[in-house]
């Protein structure tokens, strides 16, 4: 009979308890409410805890871990840095490049090689296009957490098109196995350029109308106005990116900060929040920074798209994989914000330890601090202003 | 501020609580005390030269060398845009680094992290959790001589 | 009505429960034919095809889902309230069901043509909301208390408006009878109260903006009356599945869904016989008559229908503070004007 240990009583929090899990003692007038694990409306397995007082936010209490798989310990039993591309995919699988261009790149610097200039621009145009994409979910479910259904549906209908755009190139539409250290595992087929510039001629009016269908919306306006602000010394200090650090109203973005690939010869600039419908730094402003973030994108795919030079993208690929022993951070800027990877090399082709530093851990642990006082009502639409996606929270 | 600077500086600073120092390396680190962590950062934040504002990245390290564990911090400024990284070692015996939660407020989860896969206890830690494991699971996964364990609450773990 | 008093005590009850099933009849032959409107609306609007495969275009769907629900599994949670439970939807359908006793579906048929009709179904149609909140309490769930107690306070508040609203109807065609009330309005398009009323042409045109805003504002109340979007917060998704219905599956499920659906019609059919003319055709007398009044009537229904399904699958909701706020700050407000409008120039 195997025996099942007791949970310590400050871990877990029972309804009606005195304390909750960090230590919040219950007032008479409160109550604890769990958004438990399986929810319409957390976009994965996340459970909130949250002390209320009526509708209003004492206090929440994130717990995740629900989807965790364990990717840095299997990085350090593959057999070579190769092996390690397919569950860096699926960290984040809404934005699978993204996560692939980060960890390519780290390998990149570790083994100090350089990548044909083909290979670069391909990468932008499939970064920017995934972008798009992700971006697409993020605004479509953020549409339903405010109770609009149907512009989810619009945002879909535009990613299959760019899914096709991706299944022609890799076979894939979801998790691509594409970024390989050194190049690309194949090259865009011939008809890849007319059909991507016809996705991006096609798809600038319908941001317009999304736009006109959700985001201006009156009712919109008044529900994400005004909610969830995110000051600009917390989002610092809390070391929140993307959406959320250029809602608050700071210019940063990695692509023309810490820049990587060929970023810094195409034209474009970052989108940032100026609280032109209420304060700086909420709901409102990070929605309309990926709105706007989804025009850039197309106008950087329009310039990559032009200036394509030949080339053999696997020329570079190394045939083994044996960097020296160090070890290096590097970032990169997926659409959820700076994704990261501490790679620590001992000079085998096994890497000894790869840390995924997810932008959107880090952009959870902030939750608390921006929901205090709000309704619940509200608490959804924060939650999805941070557009979290659990497989990077837990990796 | 180059790594040398940051390095000179800080040597004058604190004196004995900074150890060694990699300056030559794709990336130097410099490794500090464990005890004085949370200090070192204060100072690294304010000081009007260096104001490290942003953490990117605190990762919990095990080198399987003599039982040496570690955590790393990747430090940027958003002001001067330079980076550092420091480094706490301790060993499995005694696993105490103090907490720099207080500084940044990002540190709190990541330490929650280092504690849950490495076994690191996070001195002055607000709220030392496990954070992606269940709460009653016992071990720390990351430690390069963990073994699965058979049975959790009666389930049998290896399939 | 009145031609059936002398058929004996056996006789008259038989004839009072065919008749007051008639309207239950139309309920659920309405509600099959609402589903496929509201999967059709809402696919068409999405940029998607519903069902196409049951039936020519899914037709025959909604005869699916009956079935299936009907052989679905009866769960009700161990700690929660059995008696409660079980009732709930049954209270919740019968303050509906009740409203509809005072509804001319026609020149020659109204279930109870009493001189308080619209006072009536107003008081019957508070029911639904001590249903709701034992549906919330019973369920032994949270969230589906705090779906319930929005809900109820949704309703409340909303009735306010509602009422207001139909005061400015009487007032212009000076009874509470629904049935004088349409009568007042035959005579065409013109003479319906939304344009005016029956009234002298200088009348007509200043009274008209403040019939036409009361007439929007009735709508947008009876849309908070029956919980659908903008006012969805009770059963907000985002928040729990269905809000105060979530323990609820199978038939009981249905029984809520179609007392939701017949709610829609009841305040839809308040709505077009106060200021829509009712049964009347608005021709005038072309294509006027009993059956042609029915025909007229279910159209004017379906027509507003059809409104509320499409905002339904177009605005996001509103948070429940919002929802107050519109309410009490600016709909009944406006109504004050309104009514103060409508009484001046009536007098004057």
């Amino acid at each position: 009979m195997i025996e099942t240990k007791t949970l310590p009583t400050s871990y877990v929090s029972q309804p009606g308890a005195l304390k909750t899990s960090s230590g919040h003692t219950l007032r008479t007038d409160e109550m604890i409410i769990n958004m438990g694990p399986q929810h319409p409306s957390t976009h994965g397995v996340l459970r909130l805890e949250i002390v209320v007082d009526g509708e209003i936010i004492v206090d929440v209490i994130p717990h995740i871990g629900y989807l965790h798989r364990c990717f840095e310990k299997h990085a350090e039993h593959m057999t070579n840095y190769q092996q390690v591309i397919p569950y860096c995919d699926r960290l984040d699988y809404c934005a699978a490049i993204n996560e692939e261009h980060s960890y390519v790149l780290a390998v990149e610097r570790l083994l100090k090689i350089e990548v044909p200039e083909r290979v670069e621009y391909i990468r932008v145009i499939m970064a920017e296009l995934q972008r798009i994409a992700s971006h697409l979910i993020a605004v479509g479910t953020f549409g339903i957490d405010a109770g609009a259904f149907t512009p989810f549906l619009y945002a879909f209908h535009d990613r299959e098109l760019i899914l096709n755009l991706f299944e022609m190139t890799c076979g894939a539409r979801l998790l691509y196995n594409y970024f390989w250290i050194g190049g690309l595992s194949h090259d865009i087929p011939p008809q890849f350029v007319d059909k991507a510039k016809e996705f991006c001629t096609y798809f600038k009016p319908r941001i317009k109308e999304f736009n006109d269908l959700l985001t201006f919306n009156e009712i919109f306006i008044k529900r994400t106005a005004n909610v969830g602000v995110l000051p600009k010394d917390v989002a610092i200090n809390w070391a929140c990116s993307g959406p959320m650090l250029r809602g608050s109203g700071i210019n940063w973005d990695l692509r023309r900060d810490d820049p990587y690939s060929v970023y810094h010869k195409l034209e474009w600039e970052p989108k940032v929040g100026k609280g032109e419908m209420g304060t700086v730094g909420d709901v409102f402003d990070r929605h309309i920074v990926r709105m706007r973030e989804m025009e850039e994108s197309v106008r950087i795919i329009e310039q990559a798209l032009a200036a394509i030079p030949a080339g053999n993208v696997q020329a570079a690929i190394p045939k083994r994989i044996r960097p020296d022993a160090g070890e290096i951070y590097a970032r990169t800027e997926t659409p959820r914000g700076e994704l990261g990877f501490y790679i620590i090399s001992d000079g085998t082709g096994t890497p000894f330890r790869v840390k995924g530093r997810a932008p959107t851990f880090v952009n959870l642990s902030v939750l608390p601090e921006i929901s205090r006082g709000a309704m619940i009502a509200d608490l959804v639409l924060i939650a999805g202003s941070v557009d979290i996606v659990l497989g990077q929270v837990d990796r | 501020m180059t790594a040398e600077e940051i390095y000179n500086s800080l040597k004058t600073k604190f004196g004995d609580a900074i150890l060694e120092a990699k300056l030559d390396a794709l990336q130097p680190w410099i490794s500090v005390d464990p005890a004085k962590t949370k200090e070192i950062a204060l100072f690294l934040r304010d000081d009007q030269a260096m104001q490290f504002d942003y953490m990117m990245c605190l990762s919990g390290v095990d080198y399987n060398k003599d039982g040496k564990l570690g955590i790393v911090y990747h430090l940027f400024s958003m002001v001067h845009k330079h980076k550092i990284v420091l480094k706490a070692f301790c060993t499995k015996e005694n696993p105490h680094i103090q907490s720099v939660s207080s500084v940044w407020g990002t540190a709190n989860w990541h330490e929650r992290e280092a504690f849950d896969m490495y076994g690191i206890i996070i001195d002055e830690h607000p709220d030392l959790r496990r954070i992606l494991l269940p709460y009653d699971w016992e071990g720390h996964p990351l430690r390069k001589d963990y073994k699965v364990p058979e049975f959790y609450n009666g389930m049998k773990v290896p399939y | 009505m009145e031609a059936f008093q002398n058929l004996g005590f056996w006789g008259t009850l038989l004839v009072t429960v065919v008749l007051s099933a008639l309207p239950l009849v139309f309920i659920l032959l309405y509600a099959l034919v609402t589903i496929y409107l509201e999967m059709k609306v809402a696919a068409h609007v999405q940029d998607r095809l519903a069902y196409m495969r049951t039936g020519w275009h899914g037709v025959l769907q909604p005869i699916a889902d009956f079935i299936k629900l009907l052989q679905k599994e009866d769960i009700i949670s161990v700690a929660a309230d059995r008696k409660l439970f079980i009732l709930a939807p049954y209270i919740v359908f019968i303050g509906t069901y009740g409203g509809y006793a005072a509804i001319p579906f026609s020149s020659i048929f109204i279930g109870a043509n009493i001189d308080l009709g619209a006072f009536f179904i107003v008081a019957v149609s508070s029911l639904v909301v001590v249903g709701i909140l034992m549906a919330g309490w019973a369920s032994n769930n949270k969230w589906s208390i705090f779906g319930a107690v929005r809900s109820a306070a949704q309703m409340i508040s909303y009735e306010v408006p509602t009422v207001l609203a139909m005061i400015v109807g009487v007032m212009i065609t000076g009874s509470l009878n629904l049935q004088d009330v349409v009568k007042f309005q035959a005579g065409g398009i013109q003479d319906w109260v939304v344009f005016g009323g029956p009234l002298p042409l200088l009348q007509k045109l200043l009274i008209s903006p403040f019939t036409i805003v009361t007439f929007l504002i009735l709508f947008v109340a009876s849309l908070a009356e029956v919980n659908r979007t903008p006012f969805d917060l009770p059963e907000a998704e985002s928040e729990l599945v269905q809000g105060f219905f979530t323990e609820y599956s199978g038939m009981r499920w249905a029984l809520f869904y179609v007392a939701e659906y017949a709610n829609m019609f009841l305040v839809s059919a308040v709505a077009v016989s106060f200021f829509l003319g009712g049964w009347g055709s608005p021709f005038g007398s072309a294509l006027s008559g009993p059956i042609w009044g029915f025909f007229w009537f279910v159209m004017k229904g379906m027509v507003l229908i059809f409104l509320q399904i499409w905002l339904r699958w177009t605005l996001p909701r509103l948070r429940v503070d919002q929802l107050m706020y519109t309410s009490w700050k600016v709909l009944t407000p406006f109504l004050f004007v309104c009514i103060l409008g409508v009484g001046l120039i009536l007098v004057l």
